[in-house]
């Protein structure tokens, strides 16, 4: 990556070009990393959602209009599990409270002045791997026309490998669908056991997680709660334990 | 046209904005207490956890057959294989297990 830093030649708001200051463009080719990785995963989530038996043009607007992966993977298994439409807006949103901490640190370093127009464009595209880029810049400040460049290019390879996956699905054949039931999970075990082998604090808390959740599962006087209900509880339960027990740590 | 999925997606679009604009335009000098940070941290986690089980053991048909793609999952992402590679595994040990057994 190229490092054009000089903050202090330019303190004009602006959406597009900020001349001395990284443009646009110098976003959106600090974003190809991010877009490459996204496609595959893009791709699988359509395939995912087509198995799952979500109608394609909602996985496709669930791209435009959500864009996070998590959420949408979570969504999708819900939907598939037949949990009420309000309780898997709930899981979404305990779910995104993270985001709360990413744009919170990202505020801190875009550049002063900046209106709250361009600044609520910019939130829209704030995920892990936009964040993460964006933090690791070396710039002190970041220009609002390079963050947007980064997350307009992410966007677009998230949306675009949606489509891919959707009608990618519509062609498998039936003997092949019906061993799909396992992909989401497969998808979660694939982005948690990596997590797992680096932090031992992620290992016991998701082992956790597994746990509390099977209880309140299978115990019979719970049986009236919902998964979407157990869910929630779960995740609270297993993420306070964690904060409660892993007081000073800084890997993740 | 089912409309109450579309309003599912305005919902999830809705909450998984709001957590992203309000520190960026409202609050850009929050200061979040230690714990605070370190729970919403970890909720992606606690949540992944949750979902996985003991939901996978239902979703192939035969408690069986999906712990043997949950297995070969498991397998392929201790090795850090890309993420298509975890799903793809997972789906041919269903497939596999339905097969030979």
């Amino acid at each position: 990556m190229s490092q054009i830093s000089s903050p202090l030649l330019s303190k004009r708001d602006g959406a597009v070009s900020d001349g001395a200051n990284l443009t646009f463009y110098h976003g959106v080719t600090a974003g190809l990393p991010v877009a490459l990785g996204y496609i595959p995963i893009a791709i699988t989530f359509g395939l995912l959602a087509n198995a799952a038996g979500v109608p394609n043009h909602v996985s496709i607007m669930m791209s435009l209009l959500v864009f996070a992966g998590a959420s949408q993977f979570v969504g999708v298994s819900l939907l598939a599990a037949g949990v009420t439409h309000w309780e898997i807006v709930l899981t979404t949103f305990i779910l995104n409270l993270r985001h709360f901490l990413m744009t919170a640190s990202v505020s801190q370093r875009i550049r002063q002045g900046t209106s709250k127009k361009t600044l609520a464009l910019t939130a829209f595209g704030v995920t892990d791997e936009t964040f993460t880029v964006a933090s690791l810049r070396r710039e002190p400040e970041l220009s609002p026309a390079f963050v947007l460049g980064l997350n307009m290019v992410a966007f677009s390879a998230w949306n675009i490998g949606t489509w891919i996956g959707v009608f990618l699905g519509a062609g498998l054949p039936a003997s092949l669908q019906a061993s799909m039931g396992i992909a989401l999970y497969a998808m979660f075990i694939g982005l948690l056991i990596p997590s797992m082998r680096d932090s031992r604090a992620v290992l016991l808390i998701s082992l956790l997680a597994a746990g509390i959740h099977s209880l309140l599962q299978w115990l019979p006087p719970l049986h009236g709660l919902s998964t979407g209900w157990t869910i929630i509880i779960t995740t609270v339960l297993a993420a306070t334990a964690g904060a409660l027990f892993y007081p000073e740590r800084s890997d993740t | 046209m089912d409309y109450s999925l579309l309003l599912v997606v305005l919902g999830m679009a809705l909450v998984t904005y709001i957590p992203r604009m309000l520190p960026l335009v409202l609050l850009r000098d929050i200061k979040l207490s230690p714990f605070l940070n370190r729970f919403l941290k970890y909720i992606p986690y606690a949540a992944i956890g949750a979902l996985i089980f003991p939901g996978m053991l239902t979703s192939t048909g035969s408690t069986a057959s999906a712990l043997a793609g949950g297995l070969v999952s498991i397998a392929l992402a201790f090795y850090r294989l890309n993420l298509m590679l975890v799903v793809l595994g997972g789906i041919a040990g269903v497939y596999a297990w339905n097969m030979l057994i």
